[in-house]
Parts: structure tokens; sequence; C-alpha cells
């Protein structure tokens, strides 16, 4: 185990979600290379306090990628420069002693700065909650293998099921767009047997919310590249062409009310 | 700098939501369409086929100036008579003419359109440089690519449609006579430039947006997926090959 010297931090400050926003410089001295890059900013964090000087607010929970909680655009990439991985999975080995990190929030019409570089992602719940779901009888559990599911199709919807919603994809785009993350929630259960009931009302409800809130896509292909659960944008063109499907079905005009 | 959360509410309610059911009149189902970004886009990716389809066309035609003087003219006179005697001369041509106007209006509407809302989504630009992974040249200077064929549109036609610019005073232009009017122009060396560069600005257009229509039309296969950056280098390179050799053969003496 070795250690890294005198990291040089510049970090988004801002107090609040109205407020005026700018960078400040700060040295963290020594840290360990094992340490993750969430744990070097609870020493900086301890740092700050011991000076009686204000923290550093950012979001984390589980620290494993699972939950997607953490953010933070490090050195113009989201979650850093490893492909793959959420900022928590991100460490300190991936720097140099003397390094300058500079480290902002997501930025994004739809994701309101909170504090520092804390933001707010309920854009992706309204998302979620206008089709991002199966309206399933309750009761028991069915039998296991009742609904045939071919293995690849099987593997394509868990792939996009991957998503754990933290807009990573967003803060990459160009164009702000939450293309990618749409498309994972609507492609993870329109491939599956169980999603086809509501297939086309689904698509066109969650396409529609993510137009009131985000940019749209241009192909760049970035959310690919920043997605720490690497989802396809194979995906984005599915959601495409259900959209479109369900443009052409009209089943809106289906019921009179 | 305030990022703050309003969204639009332009469309009203969605379909499966507990909102009550709008009072809105229904659109028609392709208005509807259009109205979102998705629809925005499958409009660009059709409307760019249609112009694929013409800049294809016309480069193949104009091969015929290595053919020598006569093809040329003949075959610039063919086109005026183009379905002739089914349809009245010049007719079918004003029929492709109109779907070529019509597409690049709706090309530049929904482009305008996008990129406004792209702006809105991201009020409060990254105050840091971004390190981009994936987008490259041709995707990120979409917008000014764009432009520069557009500018371009309105030189070429000033130059060899209505002829004020080819001629540039001196002399009276004919439009019938194509060849003669292909070497005037292209004899002076910043117009041949000028008709360089702008090709060049739509092989680097086509090079991204080729590609573009498969994801936007949602033609995602992966039986043919490793195939479509191919076939957009292939297409961008068969155009921007073809009429960049024009003012280069003029300029050479090969042709005029």
């Amino acid at each position: 185990m070795s250690h890294l010297s005198d990291i040089k931090l510049k970090i988004w400050r801002q107090a609040g979600p109205d407020q005026q926003g700018r960078f400040e410089t700060y040295l963290v001295p020594s840290i360990s290379d094992e340490a993750s890059f969430l744990e070097m900013l609870d020493v900086l964090n301890e740092q700050l306090i011991h000076e009686g000087r204000e923290p550093v607010v950012f979001d984390h929970d589980c620290r494993e990628g699972i939950c997607g909680t953490c953010s933070l655009m490090i050195d113009g990439q989201a979650h850093g420069p490893q492909r793959g991985t959420a900022t928590c999975q991100l460490h300190m080995r991936k720097f140099q002693s003397g390094a300058e990190i500079v480290i902002e929030p997501w930025r994004a019409s739809a994701f309101p700065i909170i504090k520092d570089l804390m933001v707010d992602r309920a854009a992706f719940d309204r998302i979620v909650e206008a089709g991002g779901f199966i309206t399933a009888e309750t009761g028991g559990a069915p039998d296991a293998n009742l609904i045939p599911i071919p293995k690849p199709v099987a593997d394509a919807a868990m792939d996009a099921a991957a998503c754990i919603g933290c807009g990573a994809c967003v803060a990459a785009c160009p164009n702000g767009a939450a293309n990618l993350f749409t498309a994972a929630k609507v492609a993870h259960l329109n491939l599956l047997p169980q999603g086809q009931a509501e297939r086309f009302k689904r698509v066109e409800a969650m396409v529609e919310t993510m137009d009131e809130y985000f940019g749209s896509c241009t192909n760049h292909g970035e959310c690919e590249a920043a997605c720490p659960k690497e989802i396809s944008i194979d995906v984005i063109a599915l959601m495409h062409q259900d959209y479109r499907k369900a443009k052409f079905q009209n089943r809106k005009s289906l019921s009179r009310t | 700098m305030a990022q703050t959360l309003q969204p639009a509410q332009r469309r009203g309610p969605v379909t499966g939501t507990a909102t009550a059911t709008s009072k809105r009149r229904k659109k028609f189902f392709l208005l509807d369409l259009y109205g979102t970004a998705v629809g925005k886009k499958y409009v660009m990716a059709i409307t760019g086929i249609a112009m694929m389809g013409f800049v294809l066309a016309h480069m193949i035609g104009n091969l015929k100036m290595y053919l020598g003087e006569s093809d040329l003219n003949g075959y610039a006179e063919f086109l005026t008579r183009l379905g002739y005697p089914l349809a009245p001369e010049n007719a079918v041509l004003w029929i492709l003419r109109a779907g070529l106007i019509a597409s690049l209006a709706l090309h530049l509407h929904a482009a305008y359109s996008l990129t406004m809302m792209n702006r809105h989504a991201r009020a409060v630009k990254y105050q840091s440089a971004r390190d981009y992974q994936i987008a490259n040249f041709a995707s990120r200077t979409m917008r000014l690519t764009g432009l520069l064929v557009l500018t371009f549109l309105v030189w070429h036609l000033l130059d060899f449609t209505f002829g004020p610019t080819n001629t540039l005073g001196e002399g009276t232009f004919d439009r019938k006579d194509v060849y003669d009017n292909v070497v005037r122009s292209f004899e002076r060396v910043p117009v041949s430039a000028f008709y360089i560069l702008a090709n060049l600005a739509l092989g680097v257009h086509l090079y991204h947006g080729a590609w573009s229509i498969f994801q936007s039309l949602g033609w995602n296969n992966p039986r043919f997926n490793q195939w479509r950056r191919a076939f957009a280098t292939a297409f961008a390179a068969i155009v921007v090959v073809g009429n960049v050799s024009f003012p280069v053969a003029v300029l050479a003496g090969v042709v005029g």
C-alpha cells in the first residue's frame, strides 16, 4: 500500500439552489491509493470540519455501485475516468500524486442543485411514475417458469434493467437528454412478456414525460460511455421504434373517454 | 446561477398517469408525433434520407461532364422532360423539387426546435472543461456543417440556376448551357475552394447523419448493426470524392 500526496481538488461550492456557485480549491496532503474517491472526499470533509469550515455536500449511499446515488463530474467525465463504474467504485490509484482534480455537479435544468455537488434527480421519478411499472394482479407468487422467456430475451431485458438511475447519461450528454435512462426503463419491461399489455401506453407516457424535462438525443453516444452499467444505446433505438408503433396504433383514441 | 426544475407542461397530462383526462382536442397523430423530440428526430431522419438520395443522384448525374459538353447538356435537358410524355414537361422535376424544398424546410425547423430544446435542457453549462469519450468531430459540429452546406446551397443556386454570380455582370447567363457555366464558374480559384470546403462539410455532416438515421428511426438489428458505420463512411466518401473531383478537373484542365 502506498500513498498519494498533494492532491489538489477544485470543487464546485454552492450554498443553495438559487445561490451563486463557484469553484474552490482544497489540498489533500496525503491519501492512500486504496482509498475510494468518496473516501478521499470524506477525508477532506474531516479536515474541513476540524478547521471549522463547511464540509462539501455530495450524494452517496451504498458505495458498491448498485444504488445509483453517487454522482460527480470528475475531470469532465461523469463518474470519473474509469469505464463501467460509478464514482464510489473509482479509487485513488487511478490518479497521480500532485494531480489537480476538478469536481462539478451534474448539470441539467431537470437536475437542480440542492447544495454543492448534490442535485435533485426527481425528474427521473416522474418518468418512471408515468409508465415504468407493470400493473400486475397481486396474489400468490406464480410458479417458476410459468411464463416461458427465451434466454437471449431475458438477458437483453436484464442488461437494460441494470440501470441504477444515477443520471450519468444526462450529465454526460451534450444535449442534457435522458434517452438512455428512459429507454433502459422502457426496454426492460417491453422486452418481457409481462410488459406487453402496457407496452405502447408505457412508451408514449414515458417519452412524453421525458420531453417535459430533458433535451433530445443526437446520437453522440456519450451516455453509453458514461453509464456505470454500460447500457448500450441500442435500447434507445428500441424506444424510438416502440414510440413510432405506439403513435401509429393510436391506442389513446381507442377509448372514448 | 440556479438550475430550477420547471416542467414545460406543453403536452398536458400523459396517458397512464392518474391525472384527469385531458380535455384537449386530439391532434392528428403525425402532428402529435412531431410534437415530441423523438418524433422530430424521425422527421430529421426521413427528410435526411430524401436529401441524401438527392445529393447522390446529383453527383452521379454531374459525372456526365467527363463525357463531354453534349452529354452534360443533354442530361440537363432530359431532367426537364422526366416522365414525359406521360406527364407534361417540367412537371415531375417540379414535384421532386417541391419534395426537396419541403424536406429542407422540415429538416431546418426540426433542427432549430431541437437545438432550442437542448439549450433549455442545460441552461447552466459545465463550468469546467468536458472530456468527451465517444462524441466525434462530426457529431459535435452538425450545426456548423449544416449551416455551411445551407450557405453553399444559396450560392450554388445563384451560380447555376439563377446565374447572377456565375457571370458576375459580364456576359449573359444561359441556364441550358450547363457545361459552359460549370467551366466558367470553377475556373475562378476562390469559387472552387469554397465549393470544395462546402463539400467536405457535407461529407462530415453525412458521416454522422447517415449513421444517426438508424438510431433515430429505431432501425437496430444485430444482423446489420456492424454495417451502419461503414455505410455512413462509404456514402459520405462517395459523395465527397465525386463532387470534389469536378472543380479539380476544371482547374486541372481535364474538363473545359
